[in-house]
């Protein structure tokens, strides 16, 4: 038996363990990591965030797990990349989740797409061209441009949802802005020297990049978007990265390095690992370190070719 | 004044959402637009232009404007259809494959086209229906509405409701639609407990997401017990399970519909495997007699494992089982084959159960294999469907895309008293339309 000195000890110490001052932060869910990195860059430490993709996941292919409908469930935001990107396992999780501060049109639902100037529109929804995003590209944020737009939005949702904060929202707006363009310079001194180099991906997911950096992708492995390599077009890859002189082909951690390297094989090419995910290679937690890597291994790459 | 700005964007944003344009026309036009001006803009522009908008209205009303799909307006139109083609040593095939969606004969079946719809109703209610389209064996087309229900969106406390005509949910495959099973036929203690085309009907259900750190979800469901479709309770087929002549039985209070209770827990026990077990149950009238009942009991596991470095979701390996119990209290009553002979009074026994194992080896290429069991317990009157049964089922599916399949699955089938039967069985599935969503 408790005496009542006993019992209000244990009684505070439950209000303690229940009002801990975490509770006070802003619970984002991001569907990929890359998206949860901006998330902490605007939100500080006012906001938690966590993605629900692994960093070394396939975004399009993610399991619907009871575990997410739990996050989904307690959630103040959610941000998505939108534009099909999470159509295969978004839905059933949202319909679990229960949640209205996400629900579509609310503000605490953020969808990264907007604003954004989409690439690879289809003109006509046509499958047997393969599993184009009928709303476009999805794979924007490796533009840093683009995570700008997006920085901006979260900041102006968060201030909506959170407007206490608003003033730390700005600031971090502000200094991610200002440490962003730093960086795109630097970036883009980098690779200034490889304009017009020419490089090879698995899948359509750097057409962002490219253009930005004064890269040309000259092929993907998969014929399609989502259709797996065929002998005969790897070996038309084959034929255009000869002739166009290209020798560096990008692959993410969970596109098929094997099929890459029996191409390398025939071209001279280099295999890089690379991830549009922070976190997804050794030290890169932030989307500063992620692109700081992808820049670095691409700008390496091609200084020794 | 905010509440204003969005309704008058929603209003404007109408139009938009309606058939004039495609959504994605619009989606390129809006962001071709915004782009554009925040492009021409430089960071500190930005920030300004951010600060004058935080300092006003901070409303971003442009998520009202887009459509949740690209690929349609108001809602999401697919269709799935099933092409089965195979040889068995049972000439009967029908009293071998006793599932609505299985096939029924050498040669080749349609067994299941689907065009399912689905979208919000309203900000309170999704809806979703599903018509199936099927041949059966002399080519004639029927036509089920197999579905149809709203679901509730918002609903305070974590619940949710379920209302129209729906698939109970009662353990992990009940609930499932023919394309997203595994294997080409039903598991055969579904068949059993269930009847040829699932528990199913109209009804309401009530889920409650617990407030736990780990996904718990307890549901209820109260439905009609009699139909074809509430096998083992007030259908009037279910006079094969006991052999008399079934009685008239109308829903009197509370106790004459059907209750399917059911709770589920699932946990990550690592960064690449998760698990999902749940409890299930049905209670119920059955029509053996005026005041006879029906109570099914199951237990389900889901269990996967999937690579950190997945590609498109491969490699992967999952297990499931579930595990059935049924009592169907038989009443006193004329025997169905010979109307001078009576049945006594008994309480008859069935169990049965699955286990799967799935190994998507590499991308789009999945080996599979099932075990079936089912037994029933001695009665007055011993039908086939009630006799002891084993199957063993490997199959291989090949996935060109997600949005086809071919299959390819052998049955070694073991019924007590009848013998041995092997069919081999091909399946070739493909889907138009909205891409479907994969449930856990
Ligand atoms: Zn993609």
């Amino acid at each position: 038996m408790l005496n009542p000195k006993q019992f209000a000890a244990f009684a505070l110490m439950a209000v303690a363990a229940t009002g801990s001052p975490a509770a006070a932060q802003l619970r984002v869910v991001a569907t990929t990591p890359d998206l949860a990195s901006l998330a902490r860059e605007i939100g500080g430490s006012t906001v938690s965030a966590t993605a629900l993709a692994k960093p070394t996941e396939d975004p399009h292919f993610v399991d619907a797990k009871p575990s997410h409908i739990v996050t989904l469930n307690r959630a103040d935001a959610l941000i998505e990349g939108g534009a099909e990107l999470e159509l295969g396992w978004l839905p059933p999780l949202l319909e679990n989740s229960r949640n209205a501060k996400i629900s579509a049109g609310a503000p605490g639902r953020i969808v990264a797409s907007q604003g954004i100037r989409m690439m690879e529109i289809p003109a006509a929804f046509d499958r047997s061209k393969g599993d184009v995003h009928a709303m476009g590209n999805p794979h924007f944020l490796i533009d840093p441009l683009n995570a700008k737009i997006i920085a901006r939005q979260i900041a102006s949702r968060f201030s909506q949802i959170d407007p206490k904060s608003a003033a730390s929202y700005r600031a971090n707006l502000a200094r991610f802005n200002a440490r962003l363009d730093l960086k795109v310079a630097e970036w883009q001194k980098q690779l200034a020297p490889y304009r017009g180099a020419r490089i090879v991906t698995y899948h359509k997911d750097f057409v962002y990049f490219a253009p930005r950096f004064g890269l040309s992708i000259v092929e993907s492995l998969e014929p399609k978007p989502g259709i797996s390599p065929s002998p005969a077009h790897l070996a038309s890859v084959i034929r255009k990265m000869k002739a166009t002189n290209a020798h560096v082909i990008l692959v993410q951690p969970f596109q098929n390095r094997r099929t890459a390297e029996t191409v390398a094989r025939q071209t001279g090419a280099a295999v890089l690992n690379v991830s549009q995910q922070p976190g997804a290679r050794p030290n890169t937690g932030t989307y500063f370190d992620m692109m700081d890597n992808l820049v670095n291994t691409l700008a390496g790459a091609l200084r020794t070719q | 004044m905010k509440g204003r700005l969005i309704v008058g964007a929603l209003f404007l944003a109408a139009p938009c959402l309606g058939l004039a344009q495609t959504p994605s026309e619009r989606a390129r036009r809006d962001s071709v637009a915004r782009a554009d001006s925040i492009a021409k803009a430089d960071s500190i522009a930005l920030v300004r232009e951010l600060e004058k908008e935080l300092g006003g209205v901070a409303a971003d009303t442009g998520t009202a404007a887009q459509a949740p799909r690209g690929s349609g307006g108001y809602m999401n139109i697919g269709f799935t259809a099933l092409t089965d083609a195979g040889w068995s040593t049972e000439p009967d095939v029908g009293s071998l494959q006793l599932g609505d969606h299985d096939p029924h004969v050498r040669g080749f079946t349609i067994p299941n086209a689907e065009l399912t719809l689905d979208g919000a109703v309203d900000p309170y209610f999704k809806g979703f229906t599903s018509i199936v389209f099927k041949l059966d064996e002399n080519g004639e087309t029927g036509v089920e509405l197999e579905e149809i229900y709203v679901l509730t969106s918002s609903l305070p406390h974590n619940l949710q409701l379920k209302a129209g005509q729906y698939f109970a949910e009662f353990g992990r495959q009940n609930p499932q639609h023919p394309h997203s099973w595994a294997f080409v036929d039903q598991p055969l203690v579904l068949n059993r407990m269930f009847g040829p085309d699932g528990l199913r009907g109209q009804g309401m259900r009530m889920s409650w997401l617990l407030p736990t750190s780990f996904y718990a979800e307890a549901q209820v469901g109260i439905m009609n017990s009699r139909g074809g479709t509430t096998w083992s309770f007030r259908s009037d087929e279910s006079a094969e399970i006991h052999g008399g002549v079934p009685v008239e039985r109308e829903v009197e209070g509370f106790g004459d519909m059907l209750i399917v209770p059911r709770i589920a827990t699932s946990f990550d026990v690592s960064e690449t495997q998760t698990v999902l077990v749940g409890a299930s149950a049905s209670f119920g009238p059955n029509n053996s007699g005026p005041s006879a009942s029906t109570r099914v009991y199951g237990v389900d596991a889901y269990w996967k494992w999937k690579s950190a470095t997945a590609q498109a979701g491969f490699p992967f390996l999952s297990m499931q089982g579930e595990a059935l119990f049924r009592s169907y209290d038989a009443a006193e009553r004329t025997s169905a084959e010979d109307p001078t002979h009576i049945l006594p009074e008994e309480t008859l026994k069935d169990r049965g159960a699955y286990a799967q194992l799935l190994w998507g080896i590499k991308p789009r290429i999945v080996a599979g294999i099932r075990g079936d069991w089912a037994r029933g317990d001695d009665a007055s009157v011993q039908t086939p469907l009630r006799a002891d049964r084993f199957r063993l089922s490997p199959n291989f599916t090949w996935y060109p895309t997600e949005f086809s399949k071919f299959r390819v699955q052998y049955n070694y089938d073991d019924r007590t008293g009848i013998g041995t039967d092997h069919s081999l069985w091909f399946q070739f599935e493909f889907l138009l339309g909205a891409h479907a969503a994969h449930k856990f």
